[in-house]
């Protein structure tokens, strides 16, 4: 169980069970949509830039019933807590740094270390990555879902 | 119950590990593992009897041309075809499926009429006929299930008052084990006028299937998920209805004659083999049936159920765990959900014990909206399997439980 412990760490576990900012945002003015047609996996990203757009003033996802799987629900609830209250383009520079972290480069800063132990399993690189391309799409202002499937580097 | 010991020493994959565990391979649903006689009989076919089909005028080619047409008179005789002739060669059943909705359809179905399919079809036999339909100007009628994972024969009967032009279902659902009365469906159907398409991916690896019996016009197969290699199928038609059918694939092979502007087409099958075929495929489907009937696919059949059956009892013994689809009338299907655990952790935490499964929508997405679920995990069961894998099974869905603070650990 040792290598499924570092997959299913703790605090993985715990934000899959009481997912953080997991709230439709009525205040959003940006939006974005992330699928994984291979498993199912939905996302509902929301997210409020303040007036000149440079900071994430606050952020909220929601997966419907039964359609995110426990890393992409951990990641989609790290994801929230570690970029509310960051400028656009820190919140970009994490986005780098996770992608990085589970293309097998460094691990990232903070709880989003968690998620190192994804890299020794594949086939959960993409639900780790999920949210985070929504986000990368929402602060884009891209209206198109994002799909697992379609993006190049997920 | 078949002996399982026995039969696994034929497989060679099976004596791999997978993370340092025995290999419990519970994905027959998405394909089956090949026997060492499959593997040989591709290997001798190119060692031995290598060449074009059907036009060469030396030894070799008549050798592989012989090997080829075997293999089709094996399907005849493996489904009870109406004919040799009425087994056409195909990469598998959705071909087999879209070389009907591209031929038959085509010319068969026209704007406001109707095509009826099941909502326990699997993609490969929704999609096809959605693409006809939208070209058409055609409506496609999906039939709803019970809550038991049946299909609904009064829904059925209701669909039917349409007189539609096709009726497609599926004889075994891949997504819900179920066993579908083929005949009667076809009867059904056959009486308000339709022609049937049975998707026979799920029955042919694992029962005994007669299509005169059945009654059916069309009957697809895949040959990857009963031991063959990938690639390999066949659409299994009454002779007539692919006499009067249009090519599916114009080129070489399929021909009579080619004038400047016009050509004249070959009989039936070749008619619908247009280009090389994939021989290779078609003699390790052949070595597969050999293997599957001496066996025999009634034993097969009732070792499958013996181990859904258990499967079933074993795994809604774990609290919070639902298992989808009928009690009776099933296959080796065994479909679950387990709680808040996602299918996809699941399938992960089960893997790291060396048991293989699938998780997710098994390309039933409108199946999966009807159940109400997003996704589920799906164990399948075949010849290989026995009363230990089940175990193994049952031991990592606990394991995962615990760990995902489900059950107590």
């Amino acid at each position: 169980m040792t290598d499924l412990g570092e997959l299913y760490q703790q605090v993985i576990l715990d934000h899959n069970r009481s997912p953080r900012n997991f709230k439709r945002l009525e205040s959003a003015n940006r939006r974005a949509e992330g699928n994984n047609p291979l498993c199912g996996d939905r996302i509902q990203l929301y997210v409020e830039l303040d007036e000149r757009g440079d900071t994430i003033r606050d952020i909220g996802f929601q997966m419907p019933q039964g359609s995110g799987c426990a890393i992409s629900k951990a990641s989609a609830s790290l994801m929230t807590e570690a970029v509310r209250g960051k400028s656009v383009a820190e919140a970009e520079t994490l986005f780098a740094a996770f992608r990085d972290m589970l293309a097998g480069g460094a691990t990232a800063a903070g709880k989003l270390a968690a998620f190192s132990g994804v890299r020794a399993f594949p086939s959960r690189i993409k639900c780790a990555n999920l949210a985070w391309h929504a986000l990368h799409a929402a602060l884009q202002n891209d209206s198109a879902p994002v799909s697992t499937e379609s993006a190049k580097d997920f | 119950m078949l002996d399982t010991k026995r039969i696994r020493a034929d497989f060679p994959i099976l004596a791999r590990k997978e993370n340092g565990q025995r290999l419990v391979y519970l994905d027959n649903a998405a394909t089956s593992q090949k026997p060492r006689r499959v593997l040989d009989a591709i290997a001798h076919y190119y060692t031995e009897h290598n060449a074009n089909v059907h036009r060469g005028a030396y030894a070799l080619a008549v050798e592989a041309t012989d090997a080829y047409e075997a293999a089709r008179t094996a399907v005849a005789e493996f489904v009870n075809a109406w004919t040799r002739a009425g087994v056409v060669f195909t990469r598998g059943t959705t071909e087999a499926i879209n070389l009907v909705a591209g031929s038959w359809g085509r010319d068969n179905v026209q704007r406001g009429d109707t095509v009826v399919v099941t909502a326990m079809d699997h993609h490969s036999n929704i999609v096809p006929w959605q693409i006809l339909c939208q070209e058409k100007g055609a409506t496609l009628r999906m039939v709803e299930i019970t809550a038991d994972g049946r299909i609904d024969l009064a829904d059925f009967g209701r669909a039917l008052e349409a007189k539609p032009k096709l009726v497609a279902f599926p004889y075994v659902s891949n997504s819900l084990g179920t066993v579908n009365p083929a005949g009667q469906l076809t009867r059904l159907a056959h009486a308000a006028g339709a022609v049937t398409v049975v998707d026979g991916a799920q029955s042919s690896p694992h029962l005994r299937v007669d299509v005169r019996a059945i009654g059916c016009d069309f009957y697809a197969l895949s040959g990857h998920k009963m031991l063959a290699p990938m690639g390999s199928g066949a659409l299994i038609a009454k002779p007539e209805l692919l006499e009067a059918m249009p090519p599916y694939h114009g080129g070489g092979e399929m021909i009579e004659r080619v004038w400047d502007d016009r050509s004249t087409w070959n009989k039936i099958p070749h008619k619908f083999e247009g280009g090389t075929p994939n021989v290779e495929a078609a003699v390790g489907l052949a070595a597969a049936i050999a293997y599957l009937e001496q066996i025999g696919l009634d034993k097969v059949a009732e070792h499958e159920q013996e181990l859904a059956h258990v499967a079933i009892e074993r795994l809604t013994q774990i609290e919070g765990v639902t298992v989808y689809g009928p009690r009776d009338h099933r296959a080796g299907v065994v479909p679950f959900t387990f709680g808040d655990v996602h299918p996809h952790d699941l399938a992960t935490i089960l893997d790291r014990d060396g048991v293989c499964i699938r998780a997710g929508h098994h390309c039933t997405q409108p199946l999966m909206r009807r159940l109400g679920v997003a996704a589920t995990a799906r164990a399948s069961f075949y010849i290989y399997n026995d009363v230990d894998d089940i175990d193994v099974l049952v031991t990592a869905v606990r394991k995962a439980g615990e760990l995902f603070g489900v059950l107590a650990s």
